[in-house]
């Protein structure tokens, strides 16, 4: 087990170096000069000099990467071309919106997913397979950002019983916060729970038509204990998988959806900072979400071992 | 059904009914969030649009007609050669800080700004001071090297607003002006929020308690949110399709007013064909302004025919000189050479004006002969550093959103790389006049030279779609200065 944690762990650090060369590398060829941008048309070309030097973008490209990468070892994310603010405050900030937004649509997904799954499987071809299979034809179709303008429409604009976007702050109390995250969490995890359900389904149908299934319902296991006990546990590995998959497609599908509904998170802050070329900003967000990633994955493959012992004999 | 229909508008209104009761507080929606909070250090317009007038204040401001007003001086004089401005400063004015603001202040600020390592985006407006004198608390005297003709509406601008020496550096997070409005939070991405300032020196000017700024880019969500009622008021919205709708909802004030923005085609001067003024008048005569406008800003926004924001008291209505002739188009281009026709490229911005319009202009110069290819580009990086610096272009299309700007023709090294001496010399010649009569004369000259040669397509002035709760008073119709002034903002019982 050990030996697995540390061969996984070193091969994170290593792809977490290779991503930083990588989006270095890319933003460097990216055309745009920040400070044309923050200045306008109408600046003149010693006013451009003089912020591009404040930027520390008179620099030579070796310089600022060593300089960007050995302020990320120390903790520090440098400051944004635009805000002029530390890139941790920033991204702190936003953080206490992406964040729990990903992490209730997970779980709204998963608290779905797992059951229809399930029951689908358990009576297969039946009115409760049906129905779970049109709805995951219907999520895997409809994109998050359009399920997402359907409920402002009706859920805000119709009914009034939520805001019709914007986030009022963690300060303003729980509930407000949860009532600002429910419809873009639902519409983010909607289109996931769908692919998830079809997963969970066709796992648990594989699993329930194996030898050990039939044992244990031979040896007189009534229908239930055998689900719970031998049939889900197993078919929670490639289930697993794929959620390991989906997180990415969380982060990156709150772009969309924070931009729907106007939520202060990452993604906007990402968009916004692309479009400013705050080329600070952009290399420590794609680091944070390619870290996220990479972290989630080796986050799963110990996951792995946990839920399948065979694996943690052999690395 | 009826019946639950009734019970339902009943509930409705007695779900609002509190809300209207002397209603102290604002909420308005900008599409883009400023990237900082001090205007005297960056050019983007969202940072005047919350902090002009609202949290800090010049020596004269502009008002909702273009005028200049006293502001925080209430009066000057002006010596007869031009050059020495003596201005008489409010007394008991305070800073957000509970500092006193005076004649030491105004110097600060505008050496600040007009120093080597300044980052203020119009250092040129402070380029022509010579010296600043403080004889006495109240008075500030300003010699400059040579006249200038605007420079009373320049200081009414954001980028000359006066700062304090103790506060200025922070400024950009923690703004602290003379304003009627001190800043209170913002939560990045989302609002700023500001607070009367209860020590404001004319305080009776303000009716509003609070006032709230909140970002909303995405046009669908700007529209839902007022709809919503999360939204008082939405002073430039982004969905000139949708806005018709406001117009017919007695609910909300929909009133289209005008910007600085002039939407122009620029073209390459420097290149064939358009080194040809001839081309440029064939190429203007076949494009039909009213339905560009129509269809690239659902019939808002006022035809321009030549560089000049209808806002101003000098603008001069041009669109005759060059009319939509398609006939004449051909036949100019015949006689410049390109009977056979014509096949050029417009680089085009992500921005929905710029592209539909790049479409139009597209279809209605293929009617004269000529094919208009369109390749899109990004605004602003992939602009700036292509088209501007760069002037690998034929045509391309933008808002130019600066008040006062015509200059922008008679810059050496400017992206159209237009030459026109003439129109140079008219141009230093009007930044110099003081006399205002005189100087808009010249205006009026340099808008008919424009419009003669035409060194871009002009094609109309960028609408200020507003937005507002009718029971809301004081919101500007246009915009002489990217601004939105809520100082003497109300609401009606």
């Amino acid at each position: 087990m050990l030996r697995l944690v540390i061969s996984r762990f070193v091969s994170l650090a290593v792809t977490l170096l290779a991503v930083s060369l990588a989006i270095f590398l890319i933003l460097e060829v990216l055309p745009g000069d920040p400070a044309a941008i923050m200045l306008g048309t109408a600046a003149r070309e010693d006013t451009l000099a003089a912020l591009r030097q404040e930027l520390g973008l008179d620099q030579p490209a070796l310089v600022r990467y060593l300089h960007w990468i050995g302020g990320i070892l120390r903790g520090d994310l440098g400051t944004s071309i635009t805000y002029k603010m530390p890139v941790s405050t920033l991204v702190g900030e936003r953080m206490v919106v992406t964040l729990p937004l990903s992490l209730l649509a997970i779980l709204i997904s998963t608290m779905l997913a797992l059951p229809l799954g399930v029951a689908a499987a358990a009576r297969r071809d039946g009115p409760v397979d049906r129905a779970v299979l049109v709805f995951s034809q219907l999520g895997v179709a409809v994109p998050n950002f359009w399920i997402g303008l359907l409920f402002i429409l009706f859920f805000a604009t119709r009914l009034g019983w939520f805001p019709a976007g914007g986030f009022p702050g963690w300060n303003a109390g729980i509930g407000p916060a949860l009532q600002a995250l429910l419809l873009p969490a639902v519409a983010l995890a909607l289109p996931q729970a769908a692919v998830l359900t079809r997963v969970t389904r066709s796992a648990t149908l594989e699993v329930i038509g194996a030898d050990f299934v039939r044992t244990a319902r031979a040896k007189g296991v009534n229908k239930g204990a055998t689900l719970r006990r031998h049939v889900v546990p197993n078919a929670l590995i490639p289930v697993t998988t794929i959620l390991g998959l989906q997180l990415s497609f969380f982060f990156g599908g709150a772009i969309l959806v924070e931009n729907v509904f106007n939520l202060p998170g990452l993604g906007r802050l990402a968009y916004q900072a692309l479009n400013q070329r705050d080329l600070v900003v952009i290399k420590d967000i794609v680091l944070i979400f390619s870290g996220l990633v990479i972290v989630v994955n080796f986050v799963v493959d110990i996951g792995y071992a946990i839920l399948d012992p065979r694996l943690r004999s052999r690395p | 059904m009826s019946k639950r229909f009734l019970a339902a508008a009943l509930l409705f209104s007695v779900s609002l009914a509190p809300a209207y009761a002397a209603k102290t507080s604002l909420v308005v929606g900008m599409p883009i969030e400023p990237p900082g909070l001090d205007p005297t250090i960056a050019a983007p317009v969202a940072i005047r649009e919350v902090t002009w007038a609202n949290l800090y204040e010049g020596l004269v401001r502009i008002d909702r007609n273009g005028k200049v007003q006293p502001m925080l001086a209430k009066s000057w004089e002006v010596a007869p050669d031009g050059l020495t401005y003596t201005f008489r400063l409010q007394t008991g004015v305070k800073f957000h800080d509970g500092s006193a603001f005076d004649s030491a202040d105004v110097k600060f600020a505008f050496d600040r700004a007009r120093a080597p390592n300044s980052t203020n985006a119009q250092k040129q407006i402070l380029a022509p001071i010579e010296a600043i004198e403080t004889p006495d608390p109240a008075t500030v005297v300003i010699k400059l090297k040579e006249t200038s003709g605007n420079f009373l509406t320049y200081l009414g601008w954001g980028d000359a607003v006066i700062v304090a020496p103790e506060t200025a550096e922070n400024n950009k997070a923690n703004p602290v002006g003379t304003g009627p409005f001190k800043f209170k939070s913002w939560t990045r991405g989302d609002r700023v929020e500001l607070t009367r300032n209860p020590d404001y020196w004319q305080k009776e000017k303000t009716k509003l308690e609070t006032v709230t700024f909140r970002f909303i880019s995405d046009p669908q969500a700007q529209v839902a949110a007022l709809r919503a009622g999360d939204l008082d008021a939405f002073p430039n919205l982004s969905a000139p399709e949708l806005f018709s709708e406001f117009q017919k909802d007695a609910r909300f004030k929909a009133v289209a007013g005008n910007t600085e923005g002039e939407i122009v085609a620029g073209m390459n001067s420097a290149k064939k064909p358009f080194d040809d003024p001839r081309v440029r008048r064939a190429l203007m005569h076949a494009v039909d302004r009213k339905s560009l406008v129509e269809g690239a800003y659902s019939g808002f926004g006022q035809p321009i025919g030549s560089f000049f924001s209808p806002n101003h008291p000098a603008f001069v209505d041009m669109t005759a000189v060059i009319p939509y002739d398609p006939a004449k188009a051909k036949a100019l281009l015949a006689e410049a050479g390109h009977g056979g026709g014509l096949s050029i490229t417009i680089k085009t911005p992500q921005m929905a004006y710029a592209s539909r319009s790049a479409e139009l202009l597209s279809a209605m110069l293929a009617e004269a002969g000529v094919e208009l290819k369109i390749i899109p580009t990004e605004f602003p990086a992939k602009w700036i550093e292509e088209v501007f610096r760069g002037k690998d272009y034929d045509m391309t299309i933008v808002a130019h959103a600066e008040p006062l700007d015509m200059d922008i023709f008679a810059r050496d090294n400017y992206y159209f790389n237009y030459k026109n001496d003439k129109f140079k010399a008219l141009i230093a010649d009007a930044a110099k006049t003081t006399d205002e009569k005189a100087r808009f004369a010249k205006y009026a000259e340099a808008q008919k030279i424009l419009a003669e040669d035409v060194p871009a397509l002009f094609l109309f002035q960028l609408p200020k779609l507003g937005v507002w709760n009718a029971k809301l008073n004081g919101l500007w119709e246009n915009s002489p200065v990217p601004s939105n002034d809520v100082t003497e903002v109300t609401w009606s019982e």
